[in-house]
């Protein structure tokens, strides 16, 4: 029974499963990371899956792509506006932003697709290159994912980019005393506006994922949490790229794992093995306290030039 | 720790005080700052549905009539009410301790899943005992659920919207699990994923005939009734709200911030819990596995728009009832989605996050008006 479980399968299925958690994880970091919360993670990456959507029934996948990738931008963008120029709270700003992704679509859904309710019709998918006559690699991934491989290259760029560049040096800077950094003369909310945008377009390029890549439909609450988990995940990995990305991988295989089991015949309740990141996070939760966690100093507080 | 020190503090907690003039200039500053928010959330509501290429006057009239225009419709308003003012009290609770309780939707599901294993399973209880018993149960599930979050926050200082967050999803997954195939709550007689119906015994007592009116909106006035002396009468909840306002003041003059930090998240989870429980026993009388429309996420609404005040929490949950149960009929007669309510939702949490700014900005203009009451108290905090 094991080897019905443990097979090749299980490794591409975890990399699929995980790669949307891990741009959520990604642009969690990204925010967090410059003294911005980003509890929206979860809101962007809807309204991204929503808006790839249209772009792809509009003009084909490519421009759903581009339109998931925009509709991550703006609503981040719009999170920047509420906690970096209002200076309001930054959680308030993302559950707003939450509650705003639930309902929004279900709105449009029967505007733009008359006769359809809370799932959208199947639209184009983007295309994949079909690896199998490769050798090793073919046999592990059947096919070649544009943002599967993006996502796990933007895991060194972006240590690449937070541990040595100046512009990530700076941006760490901001988590931690954006006062100091203001003293030295790093435009502070010019720079937490560039980590929101990006944070924004991660989440959405994660929602891109899922309904033009991983499915080919948008259906109400698709995200089904994985914004969530991708904070996380983030927390897990203690705000850094490589721990977020084992983090995901973790989450993944249990997720895979669940369902290769399902499959295979082995009696284990779903619904309790999908709390299993929850849990995960809670018991590391405990177990890091007390020490430091790697949270940045400044997060969550907007910060008020003088 | 003396009296007199807490007393020397009070002026920075209470702003509107200084006789009963200022404090009515201060409830009418609120209200209408709140009437503003509703109305600007409104008027986005009909330009959105306007761009969308619905009727908005025959949207939001259909709303208004199912909410208000029928027996049925308004006793589901009231209805939905219930939950609304318990888990609005729950977050505006927590929040005078600067406590961000979103994980009421979780704590409802503790609660319902407490509040029917008990209303099925004990027998042969009067009436009155077996409904305070699983209400009691709810409220404890909930404040359980509500006592992690605050621990880590107080002992481990853990960001209690991460643990929320957290025991949200997992209370999803348990009450989920329950009731699924081979869960242990599962009726196995039904094909629907739900428990077992609860004894009569424990249902609460529906009064008005033809509907599913029951008496729950009572127990939902008496608590907020609770709630407001607790915070504003009683000397737990001054402390709680000193905490709130500075816990390294409150810490010197001899309150623990640790203890009623946890006091605060358990108390406003118990509400949570409550909810929950009230509704599996007024209206679903079995647990399903999604009963609840988000009332956990509206209650952030509810209690933002409530100033955080318990009794402004009551007028600020009709409107929502109003929302709910209205957005039903909407939805049938004139095909807008009842997600309409989420939008406004996120509008009107949007619009008070954005009050103190503008605020500041009015004041500014105003300046010259003597004595402008503007928003009070909670301004400061809710920033």
């Amino acid at each position: 029974m094991l080897h019905k479980i443990f097979n090749i399968v299980i490794v591409a299925s975890t990399l699929r499963i995980a790669t949307p958690i891990l741009l959520a994880s990604l642009g969690g970091i990204m925010a967090e990371r410059s003294g911005v919360n980003n509890i929206g993670l979860e809101g962007m990456m809807l309204l991204g899956a929503f808006a790839a959507v249209i772009g792809s029934s509009l003009g084909g996948p490519w421009l759903g792509l581009l339109f998931g990738l925009l509709a991550g931008l703006c609503t981040g963008l719009l999170h920047g506006f509420i906690s970096i120029t209002i200076k309001a709270n930054q959680i308030i700003s993302g559950t707003a932003i939450n509650i705003l992704a639930v309902g929004l679509p279900n709105i449009l859904i029967p505007v733009i697709w008359p006769g359809h309710y809370a799932i959208t019709p199947v639209v184009k998918q983007l295309p994949t290159i079909a690896l199998s006559s490769v050798p090793i690699i073919g046999s592990l991934f059947k096919q070649f994912n544009i943002i599967i491989a993006l996502t796990v290259l933007l895991v060194p760029f972006l240590h690449t980019v937070l541990y040595y560049t100046r512009f990530g040096l700076r941006l760490r800077s901001l988590g931690e005393h954006p006062r100091a950094a203001d003293t030295v003369g790093i435009p502070v909310q010019r720079f937490r506006y560039v980590a929101v945008a990006l944070s924004g377009t991660l989440a959405g390029l994660a929602g891109t994922y899922l309904s033009i890549s991983y499915q080919a439909q948008f259906s109400i609450a698709m995200t089904a949490g994985r914004g969530f988990i991708g904070l996380a995940a983030m927390i897990f990995g203690r705000w850094k790229p490589f721990g977020a990305f084992f983090a995901c991988i973790l989450f993944g295989f249990a997720e895979a794992f669940q369902a290769a089991a399902q499959s295979a015949g082995v009696p284990i309740p779903p619904d309790l093995f999908l709390a299993f990141p929850y849990v995960l996070t809670l018991i590391a939760l405990v177990s890091i306290a007390g020490r430091h966690t790697g949270s940045p100093a400044a997060a969550g507080k907007p910060y008020i030039p003088e | 720790m003396t009296d007199r020190s807490l007393d020397k503090k009070r002026p920075t907690l209470d702003s509107h005080q200084g006789g009963r003039r200022s404090r009515l200039g201060a409830i009418m500053g609120s209200t209408a700052t709140s009437s503003v928010i509703v109305i600007l959330a409104f008027l986005l509501g009909f330009f959105i549905l306007g761009i969308t290429g619905f009727n908005p006057i025959q949207a939001f009239s259909a709303m208004f009539r199912g909410a208000l225009g029928s027996k049925r419709g308004i006793a589901e308003t009231l209805l939905s009410m219930t939950p609304l003012i318990l888990s609005g009290l729950g977050f505006a609770l927590a929040y005078h301790c600067k406590l961000f309780n979103i994980g009421l939707e979780g704590q409802i599901a503790v609660g319902a899943i407490a509040a029917s294993w008990l209303g099925y399973s004990i027998e042969g209880l009067p009436c009155v005992v077996h409904v305070t018993i699983c209400l009691v149960g709810a409220c404890l599930a909930g404040a359980v659920w509500g006592f992690f979050p605050g621990f880590l926050k107080a002992r481990y200082n853990i960001h209690e919207v991460i643990s929320v967050i957290m025991l949200n999803h997992i209370a999803f997954k348990v009450a989920a699990y329950m009731v699924s195939v081979g869960g242990p709550m599962k009726d196995p007689t039904d094909l629907m994923p739900a428990s077992p119906y609860i004894l009569t015994t424990a249902k609460l007592p529906r009064i008005w005939a033809g509907t599913r009116f029951n008496v729950s909106i009572f127990i939902a006035l008496a608590m907020a009734f609770v709630v407001w002396v607790f915070l504003y009468k009683s000397r737990p909840g001054y402390m709680m709200r000193a905490v709130g306002s500075n816990p390294d003041a409150a810490q010197t003059v001899g309150i623990s911030a640790t203890s009623f930090t946890i006091l605060a998240m358990v108390l406003s989870s118990a509400l949570g819990g409550l909810a929950g429980g009230i509704e599996i026993l007024g209206i679903h009388h079995r647990l399903l596995a999604q009963f609840s429309p988000g009332y956990g996420f509206d209650a952030i609404a509810v209690a933002l728009l409530g100033q955080l005040n318990p009794i402004a929490v009551v007028a600020s949950s009709f409107l929502y009832g109003v929302l709910r149960s209205g957005a039903v009929l909407m939805q049938v007669t004139t095909g807008v989605s009842k997600d309409m309510v989420s939008v406004l939702t996120a509008t009107i949490i949007f619009f008070t996050s954005m009050k103190e700014p503008f605020a500041r900005w009015m004041k500014h203009l105003f300046s010259a008006i003597k004595g402008h009451p503007m928003i009070g108290r909670s301004d400061s905090h809710v920033a």
